[in-house]
């Protein structure tokens, strides 16, 4: 690290947390209004403004550590495909790995998603509580609480549409299937991890596993899903390398701000 | 019959300690554990409440719209009944 700014590590590790948060956030606020009950349509609403809070907080605290100026708003607008550093699992439609502009949204797809990354999250925010970043430490423990609310919500659901009827069994161990080959990116540690993490930063999330697998056990078991096995599929969004699907998000995302530059309400 | 629709639960929320919980509404959901769970979603988003109890609607016996008269009707001129005349000491809060 060199004076009040960060080192390239730092920042893009900051960058990969803020954009899991922004995308999936993003993702789930497309259920706004058609949430299958008026209930589980709030739940979501709220869980996706919890994500976009996050990312707000992250992608700020990015653009201070770069300090060239960025705000939130630059970086969740004006950035482009390849600039995004969020695991490919965020970006997935909700409808699921089908092609893009699938429409409509599968909710197996969205509670398995919501449980895997949000399990996810909580081994990761527990550690990072400790980071050496102040500022990182202070999002991560304000982040937990929401996290652990995220898992209850979709833990609750994965048992009830896994130990449900035959139908909605079936729909989430293919939802499970699917979504599966995108967590093993979640935990791929790469150098930029390791950079970050000698310096007491950020953690390596090959560390993280065997935590998250511990956490997903029981619900599994109560919703009578086995855990699939691994296809040797690596997904590469936090390297910048994106799905077809990440497009078209920001496109819808980015919209507003890039025809009303700097609009505030 | 299946039934395709989830029962009914009413909703209450203690809004800080020591008070006591009070109807805010009501919601649909598919048991008890799942309505606590919804009442935090629909209820206590703007830091409503630090407790939440629900109860099934069906559970709920009121009385007859129809017995008002002989029901309340008798009270209305009975203001003797009031605790109007105490003082109250300036400890006791939420009387």
């Amino acid at each position: 690290m060199s004076g009040e700014h960060g080192s390239a590590e730092h920042i893009e590790y900051v960058l990969r947390l803020a954009d899991n948060a922004l995308v999936l956030g993003q993702r789930l606020a497309e259920w706004c209004g058609h949430g299958p009950a008026l209930e589980e349509d709030i739940a979501l609403t709220n869980i996706a403004l919890d994500l976009i809070g996050q990312a707000r907080l992250l992608l700020d605290h990015a653009g201070r550590l770069e300090g060239k100026g960025r705000g939130e708003d630059e970086l969740a607008f004006l950035r482009e495909v390849p600039d995004f550093r969020n695991a490919t699992l965020a970006e997935l439609p909700n409808s699921g790995v089908a092609s893009a502009g699938a429409a409509g949204g599968d909710y197996a797809v969205t509670i398995v998603r919501n449980l895997l990354f949000s399990a996810y999250q909580v081994e990761l925010w527990q550690a990072l509580a400790k980071s050496a970043d102040p500022e990182l430490a202070a999002i991560a423990a304000k982040s937990l609480k929401e996290a652990r609310y995220h898992v209850r919500h979709a833990a609750d659901w994965t048992i009830r549409l896994g130990d449900g009827t035959e139908e909605s069994h079936t729909r989430i161990e293919r939802a499970l299937a699917a979504l599966w080959p995108y967590t093993h990116e979640l935990f791929a540690t790469d150098p930029l991890e390791q950079a970050v993490a000698r310096h007491g930063i950020g953690v390596e999330s090959a560390g993280l596993r065997a935590g998250w697998l511990e956490a997903l056990a029981p619900t599994a078991a109560e919703a009578t899903l086995a855990l699939p096995p691994d296809t040797g599929f690596r997904s590469t969004g936090k390297l910048g390398r994106h799905s077809e699907h990440l497009g078209f998000l920001l496109a819808e995302m980015q919209s507003l701000h890039r025809q009303h530059p700097g609009a505030m309400w | 019959m299946a039934q395709t629709e989830w029962p009914l639960w009413e909703v209450f929320i203690r809004s800080k300690q020591g008070l006591e919980h009070k109807h805010c509404g009501s919601l649909h959901a598919a048991d008890a554990k799942q309505a606590v769970q919804m009442a935090r979603d629909v209820y206590t988003r703007r830091q409503e409440g630090v407790s939440i109890w629900v109860v099934p609607s069906s559970a709920i016996t009121a009385s007859d719209p129809d017995d008002k008269a002989e029901l309340f009707d008798p009270a209305v001129d009975k203001i003797y009944r009031h605790p109007t005349f105490y003082e109250l000491p300036d400890e006791v809060k939420h009387m």
